[in-house]
């Protein structure tokens, strides 16, 4: 589903991304850790085709970046830690204004659908500013699976939210990885990571330093696996 | 606050990717008008960008008009350049807000996101400044001129103004796309944005001083000309290189 080859990605002289390799199989559930300025952002930017690669091929779903990428756009669904919201539209709003984006049909369906699945219905026709941090990344969550994408990347979704909006999120990831959707996500939460992933790379120094499965960590907890991983990179 | 319900959400019904490809024109019209839908509506709540650009061009022709204290043939030749130095620095306020809502809340990456041609997203923008602009201008055209006693509603005058302000956002928005990434984007954007929209501001100034002084079409035209052309080069270049402007 994900494919990437000797991935270079460099800002001026500073080089974020050195060669780095990636595959990720239809279904997957892959969490990407690594320490601060390790390139997890960036790595997500290139796949959400909002950030050019210096060298190196990607491809998603059979198409390549960036040559493809309105293609690849269209069966992806991007949560980040911001949530892409415009706080002077109300949620329905949002919604309608991103499934326009998206050239979908049967918008109010949809809608209706997806404020059910984030339990934002009765709020449907408040102002996103007045809306809770945790609500507005429920309401994220929304906007990204709106035309229901074939990958999902969530780049630290759990920065800011309290313990109610976390579970919720991650009983949204649960239902985007039992319907078989293929899944990147970044996080420092590493019991959470643990709990909810299938495989696990770490990203050091702009490379994929070690990737294990949960059957690859015997014994091991995530934690000790990512600090040799970090030790010998 | 209700529970949040999880369960599949009801979009495996939901049209396969590769049909919607199918429809890149569509889906680019749709695009363009939901960008556009999305400003108005927004400001229509907020009113934050308008009554910004409102206030400063009233303040701006109410200082002129105290501070020249011109005769009536005075006047009327120094209305053109009063009236497009109000347009311009009022413009400027609004595009640089109308971009740095997006930034400020990230939501220039959702717009990134959508699967459409990128140009879509500059050209939605053209449409929400441009009626921003117009707005503006409808409300400052009628205070000018009880201000300063002179009449501006010739079909002549609107026609230059219209397509002034067409040049001017076409330029405005790709060049506060390009600023609003700086920290300096307040002062930035009029330091990009004049230089390269002097010759508009010029053919503005000499096509609606010829109108409002009774002057031949011969001697207008070639500033009308220069207009539409300016219109026209600017917006296909910003066709051409909006993506790579938003692209990191």
């Amino acid at each position: 589903m994900i494919e990437v080859r000797k991935l270079v990605k460099r800002f001026g002289l500073k080089t974020v991304l050195r060669g780095m390799d990636f595959h990720v199989e239809p279904g997957e559930f892959v969490a990407l850790i690594g320490p601060n300025g390790a390139g997890k952002t960036t790595f997500l930017r290139i796949l959400a085709s909002l950030a050019r690669p210096s060298m190196g091929e990607v491809q998603i779903a059979g198409f390549q970046l960036p040559a493809q990428a309105a293609a690849v756009r269209r069966r992806l669904g991007v949560v980040s830690h911001q949530p892409l919201l415009y706080a002077d539209l109300t949620a329905e709003e949002n919604l309608t204004f991103y499934a326009r984006m998206y050239g979908l049909h049967n918008i109010e369906k949809r809608i209706a659908a997806v404020l059910e699945m984030i339990g934002l219905t009765n709020r449907r026709r408040d102002l996103v500013r007045t809306y809770s941090r945790g609500m507005q990344q429920r309401l994220a969550i929304g906007r990204a699976v709106l035309h229901d994408p074939e990958v999902m990347l969530f780049d630290e979704p759990y920065t800011g939210l309290d313990q109610d909006a976390s579970a919720m999120l991650d009983d949204v990831l649960r239902t985007v990885a039992a319907r078989g959707r293929t899944v990147v996500m970044t996080s420092h939460d590493l019991a959470r990571a643990e709990d909810l992933a299938t495989r696990f790379d770490v990203l050091s120094r702009g490379v994929i330093a070690a990737s294990a499965t949960h059957e690859d960590l015997g014994k091991d907890n995530l934690l000790s696996f990512y600090k040799k991983a970090l030790a010998g990179s | 606050m209700s529970k949040p319900q999880i369960t599949d959400p009801g979009l495996s019904t939901a049209e396969t990717p590769a049909a919607a490809d199918q429809r890149p024109a569509t889906n680019y019209l749709r695009a363009i008008g939901a960008v556009a839908w999305k400003d108005l509506a927004a400001e229509l709540r907020s009113r934050e960008l308008l009554s910004a650009m409102l206030v400063f061009a009233l303040l701006v022709i109410l200082i002129f008009n105290f501070a020249l204290e011109l005769d009536v043939k005075t006047r009327t030749s120094v209305t053109a350049g009063v009236l497009w130095v109000t347009f311009a620095f009022a413009g400027t306020l609004g595009l640089n807000r109308s971009m740095a809502i997006e930034k400020d809340r990230g939501c220039l990456d959702g717009l990134l996101l959508a699967p459409v041609d990128r140009s879509a997203i500059y050209f939605g923008k053209v449409i929400s400044n441009l009626v921003f602009m117009l707005i503006v201008e409808i409300i400052v055209l009628p205070a000018y001129s009880v201000l300063y006693n002179t009449n501006l509603f010739q079909p002549g005058l609107m026609g230059v103004i219209l397509l002034g302000s067409v040049g001017y956002t076409a330029v405005g928005t790709l060049l506060s796309t390009m600023s609003v990434q700086a920290r300096t984007r307040d002062v930035l954007l009029p330091i990009l944005l004049f230089p390269v929209v002097l010759p508009i501001l010029i053919a503005a100034v000499k096509a609606s001083s010829g109108f409002l002084q009774g002057a031949e079409m011969t001697a207008i035209m070639p500033w009308l000309n220069l207009l539409i052309g300016y219109d026209v080069i600017f917006t296909a270049i910003a066709f051409m290189v909006f993506d790579y402007v938003v692209e990191e």
